[in-house]
């Protein structure tokens, strides 16, 4: 009885139009799951920084943050990974007026900066370990191990994906497949960048106060 | 023919045993005053859910006979699917239950807190005046339970003595595995786990034996990690205490370290003496010479620099094993 | 010498002759028949040359009904399996009594309870949900496929690769010998130093990548892809139920995927998480863990009481009493179930007022839950209820349900929980919410889906036979388990000392082979019903009047599921369709965009259990090899632009026509 209320009056019984006569385009959902993704991944962060808040006092002796960490090293890493964002976003808007070199130009450079960031990482690691302050030595420093590295891992697929996507731009240009990609990647890029600056401000910032 | 029989006497038997036993289990009928506590709140707290449960159980039967498709009597009302009134009776109903039940746990979450302190020794019998809780710290190792009695300087392997009526005040904690403490008879369960204090606060009101375990499995000797719990009278302790004294060896270090190698139903051992802060050593993890104990570790006091001292003997001592 | 030593470690890690236990004989019985059954599979599918056909048109299948379908018989086989180790572990305990040891070795039966957990939450519950939501979600809100075909397939690979590798460690190694969720520090390299924890860690992450794709697809379909004018509150139930549970889905899976990552970070690199020594701390896993875990309870459940909600009103003849009471309390239930998961450790010494918090929270989900229960019941009032086979599970489910609600609001007060956790009690309480819901609610939906699968009823004598195996093995085995809670039994125990429980474990023994018996029943109702199949047959691809759009097409349903995409004006639409003199359309056919079948989910999954295997067996050579491997073909994969295709007008004319026939 209710719901008799609520079916839209399409005039007497029997002339409901009960089909979709024509072709049904359904939605694409891609950018939608991508971001769906995208939220996932950021529970992996969040789990990882929550155990980064719980163990960040936890050096069993060893090195703290303060001890540890170069500051103007990991502002210059920093940057290198914002400029890429920015470089990005170049890309998208030559890719947005259908300039296919433009856009992977920016392309590139947007993937250099990023390989330089995780060059200056690989770096910092590298320094730590030769101190004597890898991830073994205290449950600190495996949450700042895991946090750090967890990021620059996903920023390597992101090179490799990158990599890749410039070589399809050129096979096929800039069609509908390869734009949806670009938005994908984009989308990608740009939550690396915020889940840096998480780690910057807590790990890296907080951590050297401490 | 006999199998028939048997299922026979196991269905009867079964039936006899689930009326009568119900109440008769050690959970349900313990013999301390904490334990018998969480037995009423389980009483309770079902009674309340029965409210809601038996008619919803009846109606189902009710319903699913009456409106069975056979019978032609029965009302069919095909497009019937809502009624604001009995909607708001449908949430009501569960969640004033729910209110009831959220209070009655606030309250006894509160009241039975392993962590607080008694108030009592068993319903209307206040603490004497100047009785201090007997003090337990309790170490849960592979694959055994080790009981420290501060006070009488003395400690036990797999077996548990308090006087009846007395508080205890249990400390416990574990070299490795998560285990659970409990013995069933005197209070509910709490986790032994490593470089962590729980505490337990309970007392016993019968004297008898009772068992205890532990309820968290923690690999290969799990199954014997169980002893006895022995609720004494006062004079009966003081003699236990005494034989535990003149029987026992000492537990210096070095003979706590041979006990930590894991080994599995080990038989009740009585130690007469105890090395100094044994426990607060492995509390802390520092029994071996020359570690650093955590509660040190940890403190804030300590600069960066003093500590990072320490790390170089601690990876020292690490290396050493 | 030491230099062939170590090139034979970096091919084959720790795997040795001695890794295969061919000393004890249960095993190696069980793999001599595993072999001679596989054997003969093999053989059989050789011999009538079915080899080409399935991989045509199921291995590479990206139609969302075949990958259910596989999903299916994935949670069916894996049933099995788990059954297996339950019953020997309720054989075993019911002899380990005094002086008697059992017949299994400790290490042998601890091994067996850590697998029966993991085996029937991963690979027996969890294919069966996500198979219902594969096969109905998309049929139910009118759509051709999921919205991204592929990655169902490769979602439904991962997850097979994922139960693989646990039935492996059968026969290779051992499994985790550490309960079914690897609590450390027991799990840790210094008390676990074997392969068990590392079957146990790749299985359940290269299963979870599975899951959390097939969370995204699901998400996305229901948004995106639902036909003309359903509108969220018109969707059936059941795609409601599901909405929430992919929901869930994507926000639980990734803390479990962070967690175990954690673990083996521990585990292969001596970090230091959750050790006793150097700041770990042990009591993050098991709060992380269940924060994953509790969710993955009512991700379990949620789609049941999305499959109970159209039983009900289908046998009923009745709409949904409380259509928007019971979406409501599915969304409750979806939040709530994030705030509650201390109450799995409440034993922890949290503090009486975070404990309180917790289990109030707990109680507050028996809200909702308990308005459904009587949405349920007040559908059922007022109908015309026919008692067929899926209604039986369903009145089954309402009481049993009930009681394991009751028996878990019970351990959700925090006092009470101190004496009954890690009991029995406990065991009892979840086996009578996962039994009584989550498996009661599976042959429910198996039996009024059947004939929508494959065209033919099942034989509803061998299902009533199965219903009542199982509703009375269940009390059988459960309810004395209950008592033996009250009497201060803990899980896990291979032996006992006191002789007085031991009639208790032989009552539940006896349920068990009960159960058994109502399983041996719904395999041969499926044996029965095939042979049956032309007296149980169904035409119309509507047995049962129901209410939804998936009976609105045959049975089985095209490739292309509808050959319009309907337009719907109401949450029962194809009732309404029903009812307003909708006819069936026989001309002006379209041709049908498609999503073409690939052998990349499967191809990727494969390397996924290599790499897996490799990493277990600490084989670092093939561990890398495979990994490469894995990210050159997900990059190749990428290459490939053309995944879709055009059914011609005249096939789906023609098919339409086949249908027009039949119905005539």
């Amino acid at each position: 009885m209710s719901h008799s209320a609520v079916i839209p009056a399409a005039g007497e019984s029997g002339k409901f139009e009960f089909l979709e006569r024509g072709e049904h385009h359904v939605a694409n959902g891609t950018l939608l799951g991508f971001w769906l993704y995208l939220m996932s991944d950021c529970l992996v962060f969040a789990a990882l920084f929550a155990t980064y808040g719980v163990l960040s006092q936890n050096f069993a002796g060893g090195p703290t943050g303060a001890d540890l960490f170069d500051l103007p090293l990991v502002a210059i890493n920093t940057s290198f990974l914002l400029f890429s964002s920015i470089t990005y976003g170049f890309a998208m808007l030559q890719m947005q007026q259908n300039k296919l070199n433009g856009t992977i130009i920016w392309l590139a450079i947007t993937g250099v900066f990023g390989a330089a960031f995780l060059g200056l990482e690989l770096y910092e690691f590298y320094h730590l370990l030769h101190q004597g302050a890898g991830p073994q030595r205290s449950a600190f420093l495996s949450s700042f191990f895991t946090l750090v590295g967890t990021h620059g891992l996903h920023v390597s697929f992101g090179i490799i994906w990158l990599v890749t996507l410039l070589v399809q731009l050129k096979k096929h240009g800039l069609t509908t497949a390869n734009r949806r990609r670009l938005f994908c990647l984009s989308m990608f890029w740009h939550f690396l960048d915020v889940v840096w600056i998480g780690v910057f401000t807590i790990v890296y910032l907080m951590g050297s106060m401490s | 023919m006999s199998i028939l029989r048997t299922l026979h006497k196991i269905s009867i038997t079964a039936a006899a045993l689930t009326l009568l036993g119900g109440c008769d289990t050690v959970v349900m009928s313990p013999s301390g005053d904490i334990a018998a506590q969480q037995a009423s709140l389980i009483v309770w707290a079902t009674v309340l859910m029965l409210i809601v449960v038996v008619p919803v159980i009846v109606l189902t039967l009710l319903f699913a006979w009456r409106y069975r498709s056979t019978n032609k009597d029965a009302t069919y009302a095909p497009d019937w699917d809502h009624s604001t009134n009995l909607e708001l009776v449908i949430w009501a109903a569960p969640l004033a239950i729910i209110i009831a039940l959220g209070a009655l746990t606030w309250v006894s979450t509160h009241q039975l807190d392993p962590y607080r302190p008694l108030d009592r020794i068993s319903e209307g019998q206040p603490i004497p005046e100047g009785v201090e809780p007997l003090i337990v710290e309790v170490v849960a190792m592979d694959w055994k339970w080790l009981f420290f009695y501060p006070e009488q300087g003395i400690a036990v392997v797999n077996q548990l003595a308090a006087p009846v009526d007395r508080p205890i005040k249990f400390k416990i904690t574990s070299t490795t595995m998560m285990n659970s403490f409990y013995i069933p008879a005197l209070a509910g369960q709490i986790y032994a786990m490593g470089g962590m204090e729980t505490q337990l606060h309970a007392v016993i009101n019968e004297v008898g034996s009772y068992d205890g375990f532990s309820a968290n499995y923690s690999g290969a000797g799990f199954n014997g990690m169980r002893f006895k719990f022995l609720g004494m009278s006062e004079s009966n302790f003081e003699h236990w205490v005494t034989k535990v004294k003149s029987d026992g060896d000492d537990l210096s270090r070095s003979t706590y370290k041979e006990l930590e190698k894991p080994s599995e139903y080990n038989p009740v051992q009585y130690y007469s003496s105890v090395a100094p802060a044994l426990y607060d050593a492995i509390l802390n993890r520092c029994v071996d010479p020359g570690s650093i104990c955590m509660k040190d570790l940890m403190s804030h006091q300590h600069s960066a620099k003093n500590a990072a001292e320490k790390s170089n003997v601690q990876s020292e001592t690490h290396h050493a094993h | 010498m030491s230099e062939q030593f170590e090139l034979s470690k970096l091919i084959f890690g720790r795997l040795s002759w001695e890794s295969i236990p061919l000393h004890d004989p249960i095993i190696l019985g069980t793999f001599i028949m595993v072999l001679l059954g596989g054997g003969a599979i093999v053989g059989a599918l050789t011999y009538y040359k079915v080899w080409s056909y399935l991989w045509r048109e199921w291995i590479t299948s990206i139609d969302h009904k075949r990958i259910g379908v596989m999903y299916m018989i994935l949670g069916i086989v894996m049933l099995l399996r788990g059954f297996a180790d339950a019953i020997m572990m309720r054989i075993h305990q019911a002899m380990a009594f005094g002086d008697a040891t059992g017949y299994l070795p400790p290490h042998h039966y601890d091994q067996i309870f850590t697998a029966h957990g993991v085996i029937m939450i991963f690979f027996v519950a969890m294919p069966f949900v996500v198979g219902l939501m594969n096969y109905i979600v998309p049929l139910q809100i009118g759509a051709r496929d999921v919205a991204f075909p592929f990655l169902n397939n490769l979602s439904f690979w991962m997850t097979a690769a994922g139960a693989a590798l646990v039935m492996a460690s059968l026969f290779i190694g051992e499994f985790a010998k550490s309960g079914w969720l690897a609590y450390p520090p027991l799990t840790g390299i210094l008390q676990s130093p074997g392969v068990g924890v590392d079957y146990y860690i790749w299985s359940l992450q290269i299963a979870g990548v599975g899951t959390l794709l097939s969370g995204i697809n699901f998400v996305v379909t229901i948004v995106k892809m639902r036909a003309p004018g359903m509108n969220m509150m018109k969707m059936p139930v059941f795609v409601w139920t599901a909405l929430c549970t992919n929901i869930l889905i994507v926000a639980a899976f990734p803390v479990l995927t962070a967690v175990m990552t954690l673990l083996s970070l521990d585990r292969y690199l001596g970090m230091n998480f959750f050790t006793n020594d150097l700041g770990g701390n042990a009591m993050m896993y098991v709060n992380l863990i269940w924060i994953w875990g509790h969710p993955e309870v009512y991700i379990l459940i949620l789609p049941i009481f999305g499959v109970f909600s159209e039983i009900v009103s289908t046998y009923s003849g009745k709409r949904l009493f409380g259509y928007s009471s019971m979406v409501y309390a599915t969304l409750v239930i979806t939040i709530l179930s994030y705030l509650v998961w201390l109450h799995h450790f409440f034993t922890m010494g949290s503090g009486a007022t975070v404990n309180s918090f917790f289990g109030i929270t707990t109680m507050i989900i028996s809200i909702p839950t308990g308005a459904k229960i009587f949405n349920w019941l007040f559908t059922m009032y007022r109908g015309r209820i026919k008692f067929d086979v899926p209604m039986l599970w369903t009145i089954g489910f309402m009481i049993t349900f009930v009681i394991g609600g009751m028996t878990g609001v019970l351990l959700a007060v925090p006092p009470a929980d101190f004496v009954l956790h890690n009991s029995l009690f406990l065991i009892a309480h979840f086996h009578n919410v996962i039994i009584g819901g989550v498996v009661f609610g599976t042959f429910a939906a198996i039996t009024y889906w059947y004939p929508k699968v494959t065209g033919y009823k099942l034989d509803p004598f061998w299902g009533k036979a199965s219903f009542w195996c199982w509703f009375i093995g269940f009390y059988l085995a459960f309810m004395p388990l209950y008592m033996l809670g009250f009497m201060g039994v803990t899980r896990r125990m291979s032996h006992f000392d006191d002789p007085s429980l031991q009639i208790w474990f032989q009552i539940a023994l006896g349920g068990a082979v009960l159960i058994g018996l109502g399983i041996a029943c719904f395999l041969i109702q499926l044996y029965v019903s095939y042979k049956k199949r032309d007296s149980l047959r169904d035409e119309t691809g509507d047995p049962w009047d129901g209410r939804t759009l998936e009976w609105s097409t045959s049975s089985p349903p095209p490739k292309y599921n509808f050959a319009f995409t309907p337009k719907v004006y109401d949450n029962d639409a194809w009732w309404h369709m029903k009812a307003n003199g909708f006819v069936r359309p026989t001309s002006d056919f379209l041709a049908i965009h498609m999503p073409k079948n690939t052998a990349a989910g499967i191809v990727v999954a494969g390397i996924s259990t290599v790499f897996g295997f490799a990493m277990i067996w600490h084989m670092w050579l093939l561990a890398g090899l495979s990994f490469t491997s894995l990210i050159v073909t997900i990059i190749i994969h990428t290459f490939n632009y053309k995944r879709d295709y055009y059914i011609p007008v005249e096939e789906v004319a023609r098919t339409e026509a086949q249908r027009t026939e039949v119905l005539a």
